[in-house]
């Protein structure tokens, strides 16, 4: 007690024997105690922290999609020669056929690799646009677990008896009304869906960050013209606009991508604007201005964290938004080009073959359960940044 | 009879804790004191010192369960508080005990009118109607000396001033006429002038309604002039207690004897009109219009600066005081060109007044601020060497990442920190140790000239003096110029060499610091002396209300 006081009336000794610990720069890639917290808290959340994890996996699967659904081996060796057909297109001649790309669900083509070599399939033997001619029923076909054995092979040559009639060829979800399997447009539909949603919740955020703090910069002419022309630019109706660009262009990836984007980079640009408007008058910003440092580091190194917080956490939301509105356009069908895997087209063919249930639920459930994933990591990033949290 | 001569208030070997991430700290350890009905006393100590805990823990007011007590009884009237239920203690306050805040902006519900702020304690413990509340309302406002309390009953808070508010909140406290009033540092966040006159207000109270007042403060003026007795508390525990003259006279214990020693001392040097001139101000102007109607004309100016002329030579200090709202800032802020303002701004004889943003930045490194707030100057997520060294990089982009890193070094040495710490984020750091680093990141510049906007006005008394210590010494070794705005006139007094008197935006009185001080000349320079040094208010219409 006496020490302390001591340390108090002499004044400089406490000043150097504040705290003990770590006298070190923090590592690159450690984090600050600040966020060190977050991610506890990120952890706190049982639900969310298995969303994400979940989520990662089936992403990551999704990656890789073609070594799990295709219709192509992923290693054939031939004569002693190792093939990759995932990656290279072989002609058929190479294999005794006369097609320009080999067909491997050709059973001529599979009896001659078979004589002289092996075939290695990916566990689902069809890829988002392979049409399964061996269906027993027209399409669309019923999962292949409906059926029996007999009757489930009975297309192929050598009925029940055939090489082909494996698992590998199950249709696990049944086939569309074009005789293609759910599965493996699942498996794509979904890969699409979250890489769409991503680059544009990126592309969308880093245009709105931008905008938001330009304006809540630097405030009055120009805050208050780019608020007018972001209120004028929001009232046009997006979906019309899409319908009448795609009845001009034929809408793909990028030109969806491109609309999509037009409209929606203002949604972060309130919340972002509003944190620089607080932000410029902190004093620490005030106390940066009268070191010199330029308009921009200003923005970035001392704004920036602060409009941070608030952008993380509406992200998720915003992925899930790009997902549905690439998923609702599918639907309608001025989504991606025709062909193309995609949990709204799967939607629509439910919508359009009520006898077959199996459309509709499977398109229902890969998109509840992918929405819920991202609601639940959004709720756990939400209460990772909580300041009540994270300062308590 | 017993009961009359025990105590109104007996507080017995209390101890707080506070559990955070499962451990525990006690802020209060094992305290001790009574209060007698009728009288003052004051819990002293620094910020830290658990003397606001130990005032809300009379009326369990902490946020439990994260508070506890681990010991002790508060004894009110002979009943205890710590084991009384909520709607016995509800009865108890705002009804027998009442309490006043710092922060009388924060302590007012804005949208609620002066009426129904003060009606509502009424009508709560009292069950008044309408009509009663009103009148006793009107009744406490004339006690609390509130101007012509008809007009004010329907104003918000926003539309009084900071002593007007704290007036209100005084009246609100008394309304049910209270034995004990626990005050909270009630004038920390007021003028000095109004501050005299709330000290003034309360102790006249005191004296009609006849209650007791526990008042927490680290200001031992205020201590001396309005107490009976002190607590000395710091880490939780009071160290000594007595009569108040006895403290003040004969301080038995180190700290208290450390606490009565911190007023910031000494005096600056004469001033010497050989050195050159720094920075030159004439006929400063800032005036912000005041916009109406649908074409948004100009149809009045705010004047916060209104032609204001001033120069501050090399190695002296020009002090500047006044109010607040007076245009101290705002004139700092203009002769930086943070603001745009109009009059002539030299620096070392260039004009700089025509400068644009760009052509300013290389002038940046000679003029730097250090800010009032400590927590709030300082950017929370970056590291100290990054913050100290930001504005090297600026200024001297040249430097390598070592000579960078020496420099952030030999800065915070410069100011009493251990180099070693500058890995640290801002919040590991006390009050006084931010402030530290904010003039480490102005000094690190070697700059001319440094405008100390309140440097030492949130940090406590003996951290304050260190302060004025140091600015002091790194004043005489690098000959800098010093602005220094602050409206705490014994600061100022221990640092300036020449003085400005600022109100309203114009210069009152002007001079060197011992003349200003010691024979000013204005009333109004004359009140806040008064106000300043010996706690006495002064006639109406010189100061603000």
């Amino acid at each position: 007690m006496d020490t302390r006081t001591e340390n108090r009336a002499t004044g400089q000794s406490r000043f150097v024997s504040a705290s003990e610990g770590k006298f070190r720069p923090r590592g690159r890639f450690e984090l600050s105690p600040i966020n060190k917290r977050r991610l506890a808290n990120f952890n706190a959340n049982r639900r969310g922290f298995w969303s994400l994890w979940i989520f990662l996996i089936l992403f990551v699967l999704a990656l890789f999609a073609e070594f799990i659904a295709n219709d192509r081996p992923i290693l054939v060796s031939y004569k002693g020669e190792l093939l990759t057909p995932v990656f290279v297109d072989y002609p058929e001649e190479k294999f005794g056929g006369f097609l320009a790309v080999t067909d491997y669900r050709d059973p001529f083509i599979q009896d001659e690799i078979n004589a002289n070599g092996w075939i290695l399939w990916p566990p689902i033997r069809y890829s988002y646009d392979t049409i399964n001619n061996e269906i027993p029923v027209p399409a669309p076909a019923p999962p292949s677990w409906m059926l029996d054995k007999e009757e489930r092979c009975q297309q192929y040559p050598n009925g029940a008896e055939d090489a082909n009639c494996t698992l590998g060829n199950w249709n696990w979800f049944g086939t569309d009304d074009q005789g293609r399997d759910v599965v493996a447009r699942l498996i794509y539909g979904f890969r699409i869906s979250v890489l769409f949603g991503l680059a544009l919740t990126i592309a969308s955020s880093i245009i709105g960050i931008a905008a938001g703090a330009v304006q809540g910069y630097y405030g009055g002419w120009v805050d208050l013209f780019f608020q007018r022309f972001i209120e004028i630019w929001t009232a046009i109706p997006t979906l019309y606009l899409i319908l009448i660009v795609s009845s001009v262009l034929i809408p793909g990836f990028w030109t969806l991508f491109t609309i999509l984007l037009a409209f929606s980079w203002v949604a972060l640009v309130g919340v972002v604007r509003a944190e620089f408007l607080r932000a410029r008058n902190f004093e620490y910003v005030t106390a940066a201005k009268a070191l010199g440092v330029s308009n921009g580091v200003i923005m970035w190194r001392h704004m920036l964290p602060n409009a941070m917080v608030a952008t993380l956490t509406f992200m998720p939301f915003i992925l899930n938004g790009s997902i549905t509105t690439l998923t609702a356009l599918d639907f309608l069908g001025f989504g991606l080009p025709p062909g193309s895997p995609s949990l709204g087209e799967l939607l629509a063919q439910g919508k359009n073959n009520l006898q077959a249930p199996w459309l509709g639920i499977t398109g229902f459930f890969m998109i509840s359960i992918m929405l819920s994933l991202l609601i639940f990591i959004g709720e756990a990033v939400r209460d990772a940044f909580d300041p009540r949290k994270a300062f308590a | 009879m017993t009961t009359s001569k025990s105590p109104l208030l007996s507080v017995q070997d209390l101890s707080v804790a506070f559990s955070q991430e499962g451990r525990k700290t006690l802020a209060v350890d094992h305290i001790s004191f009574d209060i007698n009905s009728g009288e003052t006393v004051a819990l002293v100590g620094e910020s830290g010192s658990g003397k606001s805990v130990s005032a809300l823990s009379t009326v369990r007011l902490l946020p439990y369960p994260t508070a506890s007590h681990p010991s002790g009884e508060i004894l009110f009237k002979g009943r205890d508080m710590l084991t009384a239920n909520d709607a016995a203690l509800r009865k108890v306050r705002g009804n027998e005990i009442s309490m006043i805040f710092q922060e009388p902006m924060t302590s007012l519900n804005p949208l609620h009118q002066v009426e129904r702020q003060i009606a509502e304690v009424l009508k709560i413990h009292r069950g008044m109607s309408d009509t009663a509340a009103r009148k006793r309302v009107l009744e406490l406002l004339d006690q609390v000396g509130i101007p012509q309390p008809e007009k004010r009953l329907q104003s918000y808070p926003h539309q009084l001033s900071g002593g007007q508010r704290q007036r209100v909140m005084i009246a609100m406290a008394l309304a049910n006429e209270p034995d004990l009033l626990i005050a909270d540092e009630p004038t920390t966040a007021l003028d000095v002038t109004v501050q005299a006159q709330i000290l003034q207000l309360l102790k006249d109270i005191q004296r009609d309604v006849g209650m007791a007042m526990l008042f927490i403060t680290h200001d031992l003026g205020i201590v001396r002039k309005i107490s009976d007795r002190v607590c000395v508390m710091t880490d939780g525990k009071i160290v000594e207690k007595g009569e108040t003259e006895e403290i003040f006279s004969n301080p038995q214990h180190e700290y208290t004897k450390h606490l009565l020693a911190a007023e910031p001392k000494g005096s600056p040097p004469k001033t010497d009109t050989s050195k050159p001139i720094v920075v030159k101000a004439d006929d400063l102007k800032v005036w912000f219009p005041v916009k109406r109607g649908f074409l948004r004309r100009t149809v009045d100016h705010i004047k916060a600066v209104d032609g204001v002329n001033i120069s501050v030579r090399e190695g002296q200090t020009l002090g500047i005081v006044g109010e607040s709202g007076s245009g101290k800032t705002t004139l700092g802020l203009a002769l930086l060109r943070m603001i745009s303002s109009t009059g002539e701004i030299s620096f070392h004889d260039r004009d700089i007044q025509q400068f644009s943003w760009k052509e300013m930045r290389p002038l940046r490194r000679d003029m730097q601020i250090v800010f009032q707030d400590p927590f709030g100057s300082l950017s929370p997520r970056m590291s100290i060497a990054d913050i100290v060294g930001e504005g090297l990089a600026v200024h001297f982009p040249g430097i390598s990442q070592e000579g960078r890193d020496e420099r952030v070094a030999h800065a915070l040495e410069e100011v009493g920190l251990d180099a070693a710490t500058r890995f640290r984020y801002p919040h590991e750091f006390s009050g006084g140790q931010r402030q530290r680093i904010s003039i480490a990141r102005a000094m690190v510049l070697e700059p001319k000239f440094v405008m100390l906007d309140e440097p030492t006005s949130a940090l406590d008394m003996s951290v304050q003096a260190q302060v004025v210590d140091l600015l002091r010494d790194l004043q005489k070794r690098h000959d800098l110029a010093y602005l220094f705005i602050s409206h705490d006139l014994k600061v100022v007094r221990a640092l300036a060499n020449d003085v400005i008197v600022m109100k309203d935006g114009k210069v009152v009185e002007s001079g060197p610091s011992e003349k200003v001080f010691d024979h000013p000349e204005t009333d109004y320079t004359k009140a806040l002396m008064a106000a300043a040094f010996r706690l006495e208010t002064a006639g109406e219409g010189i100061v603000s209300q």
